[in-house]
């Protein structure tokens, strides 16, 4: 039973490195009604960028400021090269563009900062904590704690910072219908630019955790396949539902590959999130959190 | 002045109803076939054959079939390139298994096992749409390679995953050549672009377009959304799963999964977006763009290299490849959303007034 647990509670810490990645796409979800293919491009580029800048040697407060930077210049770049140009597209030329974008960045943080593999040290120890496991035989690493805290403090900030503000209602706005925010006289410019620029940040958070997890690499844009389930799952549109499904997804997915992987020959990581979305879907066609369509004639 | 209809009078409801109605198309048409089934495999090179033409056509099959179920049936697929592996991977176990049976029916036999796969994970879409649906379709590119890879059976227990595919045999005549290669390709290719031109004319094709447009007020009318959907999903499916064939008998030569990555069913979507969604052209100029992008970028990139002398790092110019590319993509769907179709619609409308401008 011990084991049970701890391949349950590793599955969930994963899965909020997962909620994560799926949070950049809700909040762009949210704020545009783009379904940001390059999220995981940003995340593979905002962590390159960041060991990039420590081999430099500045320091780690100094790499993490000039990073953040850097994202939200990219995002303002996002927002000024592709998506102005592409006000009132059909969804699907701005999910395509997401794609054409993702080619691009992936391409520029090789360019720049070459295709090596790096390993990034956050100071944090991927080790058991030793009195958890000492008192329960369970064991829990000490960094994916730290993973599962930082990412509580994200939300909770973007919470606030989404509940909080004026900016919400614009962007529920600006999602629903591009030109008829404009012609109410929301800044959308300005929203989509503010909301590129936080997902740029999530990316940065999201690009350290993983890179300390895995070593950064090009796998990391990845990382985005995982969260599409966990999306599905939650509701494109919902913040709660990106975490939920984050943890869901971990949790089976790593109790799937323990308990059921052995008979079907294994590997089966790679699709299972996605089959568990689908008949989830099936029955909840609008996810978890998302927000029921309602269709008319 | 050159290309207008006026004139040209229809007597008949068949000459009405052709699928191509104005001479001056058919002129065209018959010259476009003339030259690729007559002055291209008298001139061009093997590696034109090998490198751009056999890929190029073989993908705008498989763009086609995609076309049919995203631009026709409104249905967005992101798994076109498991279907395309199902249909190579089936032809194999039929040639292999079947004693005697003919190359061509094991194409037909790929296709229609890329079709059965197709229902089944075309089934979620009578409950989920949009976005939802994109994502559940790649469960299908995930899960159907991970199902070729493990399951013995379908690489007949092959260790190193990469079976060499049959030769090209039919009525006693071997294809070998490039030349030959690219002539039954384009074979199968021009009859199967008819069939889905005829398609998408009929009836079928207009219940596509309506549950595309409105699925609820389709329904009001009197389509049956299930079927026309699974439909919708059939053939595309058989389209891709017989593109998948021929892109491992006639272009690889082998059958192995990892041809048929999520990379691939993202190209094929490229296709349609920038060949034209909704439309049958748009499958071809889709396809010869995406096919020929890396390959001009690539000749390009070594030729500033050989004139400038730079010394450039192959890694840096694969780079600048993707870069490119990503940029490419973003750019036309900017300048033209409607894809490289629209600009030839307009180019006929053009063509109508030329040389006065009204």
């Amino acid at each position: 039973m011990g084991f049970f647990f701890e391949v349950l509670i590793a599955g969930l810490l994963s899965g909020v490195m997962y909620s994560l990645v799926a949070l950049g796409f809700v909040l762009i979800y949210k704020a545009s009604g783009v379904f940001n293919f390059a999220q995981g491009s940003l995340v593979f580029f905002a962590a390159l960028t960041f060991v990039g800048l420590m081999e430099h040697h500045l320091s780690f407060g100094v790499a993490l400021v000039v990073t953040l930077l850097v994202m939200i210049a990219v995002g303002l770049a996002i927002e000024r090269f592709v998506l102005r140009p592409l006000v009132n597209q059909p969804q699907i030329s701005l999910f395509m563009a997401t794609i054409g974008l993702s080619f691009f960045i992936e391409g520029l943080a090789q360019l720049v900062w070459g295709a090596s593999v790096r390993g990034l040290d956050l100071g944090i120890q991927d080790e058991p904590i030793a009195w958890i496991s000492d008192r329960t035989g369970i064991n829990i690493s000490k960094f994916d704690l730290m993973a599962a805290g930082i990412a509580a403090v994200l939300v909770i900030a973007l919470a606030l910072f989404f509940n909080r503000t004026r900016i919400v209602r614009a962007l529920r706005a600006v999602a629903d219908d591009h030109q008829a925010a404009l012609a109410v006289g929301i800044p959308l410019q300005q929203i989509w630019a503010i909301v590129w620029a936080v997902a740029g940040f999530v990316a940065l958070v999201t690009g350290l955790l993983w890179g300390a997890r895995n070593g950064v690499q090009f796998a990391l844009t990845f990382v985005a396949l995982k969260a599409l389930p966990v999306l599905i799952l939650g509701g494109f549109e919902s913040i709660p539902g990106a975490i939920v499904g984050g943890l869901i997804i971990g949790a089976t997915e790593k109790l799937a590959e323990v308990f059921v992987g052995p008979y079907v020959g294994g590997g089966i990581e790679g699709w299972f999130p996605y089959v568990l979305a689908l008949m989830f879907l099936l029955v909840r066609p609008e996810g978890l959190f998302g927000e029921k369509i309602i269709r008319r004639i | 002045m050159l290309y207008r209809e006026a004139g040209q009078f229809k007597e008949t409801y068949a000459a009405d109803s052709a699928i191509f109605p104005i001479l001056q198309d058919r002129i065209g048409v018959a010259l476009i076939v003339l030259v690729a089934f007559v002055v291209i495999p008298l001139v061009a090179s093997p590696y034109l054959f090998s490198a751009i033409l056999i890929p190029c056509l073989i993908l705008a099959l498989a763009a086609l079939g995609l076309n049919l179920l995203t631009g026709y049936a409104g249905q967005l697929s992101l798994g076109a390139a498991a279907f395309m592996a199902v249909g190579a991977f089936m032809s194999y176990n039929f040639a292999l298994r079947v004693p005697h049976i003919p190359l061509l029916l094991t194409f037909v036999g790929g296709g229609l096992s890329a079709a059965a796969v197709g229902i089944l994970f075309g089934l979620p879409s009578l409950r989920i749409r949009g976005f939802y649906l994109a994502v559940a379709t790649l469960a299908a590119q995930f899960f159907i390679l991970w199902c070729l890879t493990k399951v013995g059976w379908f690489t007949n227990d092959n260790p190193s995953g990469v079976i060499t595919a049959q030769a090209i045999v039919i009525a006693g005549y071997t294809f070998d050549s490039p030349q030959e290669k690219y002539l039954l390709v384009l074979s199968i290719v021009t009859v199967m672009a008819v069939a889905a031109k005829n398609m998408v004319r009929g009836n079928v094709g207009r219940q596509w377009m309506a549950i595309r447009d409105m699925d609820v007020a389709a329904e009001v009318i009197g389509i049956r959304p299930m079927r026309s959907k699974l439909l919708a999903f059939a053939i595309s499916s058989f389209y891709c799963g017989v593109a998948g064939a021929l892109f491992a008998y006639a272009y690889l030569g082998t059958v192995e999964p990892e041809a048929y990555s999520l990379d691939l069913s993202f190209r094929i979507l490229f296709m349609i977006i920038i060949g034209g969604i909704g439309t049958v052209m748009g499958a071809f100029l889709g396809s010869a763009f995406i096919v020929m992008i890396p390959i001009a970028l690539s000749t390009f990139v070594e030729f500033l290299d050989g004139t400038l002398h730079l010394g450039v790092p192959s890694s840096v110019s694969s780079n600048l490849e993707l870069m490119v590319f990503g940029a490419l993509i973003i750019f036309f769907l900017i300048v033209e959303p409607y894809g490289l179709a629209r600009i030839w619609q307009i180019t006929k409308e053009k063509l109508r007034l030329w040389p006065f401008p009204h």
